[in-house]
């Protein structure tokens, strides 16, 4: 069933009268998603296309049994709304707002913690698992497919890229998540991969990293200790200046920290398949399923009864 | 975004924070009566936003107000070349001209954020004047950080801490302990990314005194900083980054000859690595966001079309909400807005592909249009490489009639 959401999973969208929140309330709706209400300070008591909207995160909550909001709030305000559903008992939110200055999200990201929920984001595409026909974000519905490939990654459209990538080889997705752009996220590599480590459903890892920061080489870490899937992966801005933000906050190679030389070294030295040519990310996590395939048919045939579920593959 | 170093330290000194007496000098002359307001041995310093100045000539000691005058003769209206600025350089407008100081010892004290951490922090050395880098490699002990919990200050027991390791008693580890919360202060009022004092100086009277002093703002914050937002934008030289800040896509200027219009940072960095690695060069990156309409994507190929090199252009876009036919629609428009007559490879997947490849062939522009990322980073490449520009495009069917008609 992938991590973070199951069939279960009951989600708000925090600014669903907004343009963004409303298109894409619509949009997880189709997918198969259970969005039970919405969240609009001063227009409790409304019904947006169909779904209730309520003035606070805490109506919402005591009225619809949400466990999951995602925000489609507007900078200024993303933090407040974070928190204000962190404080309403929301175990799961996902923060899509782009732009969200760091010294909010750090503060936000205090209150997500000492009220012992999780934060996906912010500056994310959120998650998806198809398998469980839940879609908490704006990816693209029609590119996932149910599958066992966990896909981790810092950005967007990329993706999208290796999903379409892995999804024209019959490889499906167990989870999708987007940790977001960001300098300060709530959710880290570290977090998804000990998620996609227990998950039984999820057989390989697609970690997608880019310039900036050290959380490829704090994820490095972590697999070589703790991670025994095959991880495959790629990361942005081999080539980027140093000193230059590369559209992301996070994305920015500075005081010669956070370039891509440090970080492949960091994952190829944990076991981790480094891809180089962002074109051949499925084909290289394809050949791998193949190679397992033909070594030994009868072994993975026999080893979970959750391994048909792989359909077509 | 960044502040040059006057308009730093005037911010400090408004949070309380000492700095040199000085202003700055647009000329000879300026600098000249600058320094004779002062009434002393000046430094002439270049502003600048590239560190590493002063081997480049870009700080001078002066004794005399004629001394002053040659200095910043030597600087105004140069371009600076130092070891962060690039090959180019950067142009000097102004010069700050400001009283020397009697050091006793240098410092080195910045606040920044701890992105593995989720906190703010303080770095502080013994060893002022070198970069940071520079210090951590020479000894990592020399390094001290105090990470700062969100919301809360910083603690006294963690300002001792610093002055301890700092080897500051008496006066100058008071002087330390306020200039620690101000700029704490400062940091945050300001939504810093970056507020670095280096060096901080100690003198022989135990003051703190800030000798240069650099700003980094959130680029996010502008919305509530918008005083200093102006201002930083002002000071990007560069018009074609300019542009990109005032229509709000992210573009980098690289030098190679084939211009990026991606969707996404991620994508688009992606995108220049593709090319690179299949023997190409990008012009720069550009990451049009998912709301790019024809006046933006216009806009975006202007820039484009204004870097020297440029033979081809590559449009990378993978649809999700940014629909593909919409997409599709703001290209033509854009291409035919900004006069863009070079060839165009289209690599146009995801959300209503087929409608936006439609829309491409019924344009009638020469566009050429690839499915795949590799084939289409190929064609590229390829086009790139030609020697010399080649505006037809038709013969074989190249062009994305027939693309699309292979594509049902």
């Amino acid at each position: 069933m992938g991590i973070l959401l199951n069939r279960t999973s009951r989600v708000i969208v925090q600014g669903i009268t907004g343009k963004e929140g409303s298109f894409h309330a619509g949009q997880m709706i189709a997918y198969g998603t259970r969005v039970v209400g919405g969240v609009t300070p001063g227009k409790g008591g409304t019904v947006h296309e169909g779904i209730p909207v309520f003035s606070a995160v805490s109506d919402a909550v005591r009225e619809t049994g949400a466990d999951v909001s995602v925000i489609f709030v507007p900078p200024p305000w993303a933090a407040d709304a974070i928190c204000e559903a962190a404080a309403a008992g929301v175990r799961l939110i996902v923060c899509i707002t782009e732009g969200i200055p760091v010294r909010d999200t750090l503060l936000a990201v205090g209150e997500v913690n000492a009220h012992g929920a999780r934060l996906i984001g912010p500056n994310c595409p959120g998650l998806i698992s198809p398998a469980a026909a839940a879609k908490v974000g704006i990816m693209p519905g029609s590119i996932h497919m149910p599958g066992t490939v966990g896909v981790i990654s810092r950005s967007g459209t990329l993706t999208y890229e290796v999903v379409h990538q892995l999804s024209a080889r019959r490889l499906g997705q167990s989870t999708c998540v987007g940790i977001g752009g960001d300098a300060v996220i709530g959710t880290n590599f570290v977090d998804c991969l000990g998620l996609f480590e227990e998950d039984p459903e999820t057989e390989a890892i697609v970690l997608l990293g880019e310039i900036g920061g050290s959380a490829e080489e704090e994820a490095a870490a972590f697999i070589k200790e703790h991670v025994t899937k095959p991880v495959f992966s790629f990361i942005a801005g081999r080539t980027a200046p140093p000193g230059k933000r590369m559209g992301h906050a996070g994305a920015v190679i500075s005081h010669g920290q956070g370039g891509w030389a440090g970080k492949a070294a960091a994952l190829a030295a944990a076991g981790v398949t480094v891809i180089e040519n962002p074109a051949r990310m499925g084909e290289t996590v394809a050949a791998w399923f193949a190679s397992r395939q033909a070594e030994k048919p009868a072994a993975v045939a026999a080893k979970k009864p959750g391994g048909r579920k792989r359909g077509g593959a | 975004m960044n502040l040059q170093e006057y308009q730093a330290k005037s911010l400090l000194a408004g949070a309380g924070v000492a700095v040199p007496r000085g202003r700055i000098a647009t000329s000879p002359d300026d600098a000249d009566a600058a320094a004779r307001e002062i009434d002393g041995p000046v430094v002439v310093k270049a502003q600048i936003l590239a560190g590493a100045r002063g081997k480049a000539g870009g700080i001078k000691l002066a004794a005399t107000p004629e001394e002053a005058a040659a200095a910043a003769a030597a600087m105004i209206g140069r371009h600076l070349v130092t070891i962060q600025s690039g090959p180019k350089g950067d142009p000097v407008e102004t010069v700050l001209v400001e009283e020397q100081i009697s050091i006793a010892r240098e410092l080195f004290l910045a606040f920044t954020l701890d992105r593995s951490l989720g906190c703010e922090t303080v770095i502080a050395s013994a060893s002022g004047g070198m970069e940071i880098e520079e210090i951590a490699a020479r000894d990592p002990r020399a390094v001290l950080r105090e990470s700062i919990t969100p919301g809360s200050g910083i603690w006294p027991f963690q300002a001792r801490t610093l002055a301890t390791g700092l080897g500051l008693t008496g006066r100058a580890a008071q002087a330390f302990h306020e200039t620690l919360r101000k700029l704490l202060t400062l940091f945050r009022e300001l939504d810093c990314s970056l507020l670095e004092i280096n060096p901080l100086a100690v003198t022989a009277h135990e003051r703190i005194v800030a000798l240069d002093a650099k700003i980094g703002l959130d680029d996010n914050a502008a919305y509530r900083q918008r005083l200093l937002a102006d201002t930083a934008r002002r000071d990007i030289t560069d018009p074609v980054e300019r542009e990109a800040s005032r229509i709000g896509v992210s573009y980098v200027h690289l030098d190679g000859n084939i211009g990026c219009v991606v969707n996404g940072a991620g994508l688009a960095m992606s995108t220049v690595d593709i090319l690179a690695h299949l023997g190409g060069h990008a012009a720069n990156f550009l990451d049009v966001g998912g709301g790019a309409d024809s006046a933006k994507i216009a806009a975006a190929l202007r820039m484009i079309l204004q870097e020297p090199a440029v033979k081809t252009i590559f449009v990378n876009i993978f649809g999700g909400i940014l629909r593909c036919d919409v997409f599709a629609q703001g290209l033509i428009a854009g291409v035919k807005l900004a006069g863009a007559n070079l060839p165009i490879v289209v690599r146009l997947v995801g959300t209503n592909r087929d409608e936006g490849r439609r829309i491409l062939t019924d344009s009638g522009l020469p566009l050429i249009v690839e499915d795949d990322l590799e084939a289409a980073a190929r064609r590229a490449v390829a086009i790139a490489a030609e020697p010399a520009r080649s505006p037809d495009l038709s013969p074989g069917g190249a062009a994305c009639g027939s693309g699309v008609a292979g594509g049902n």
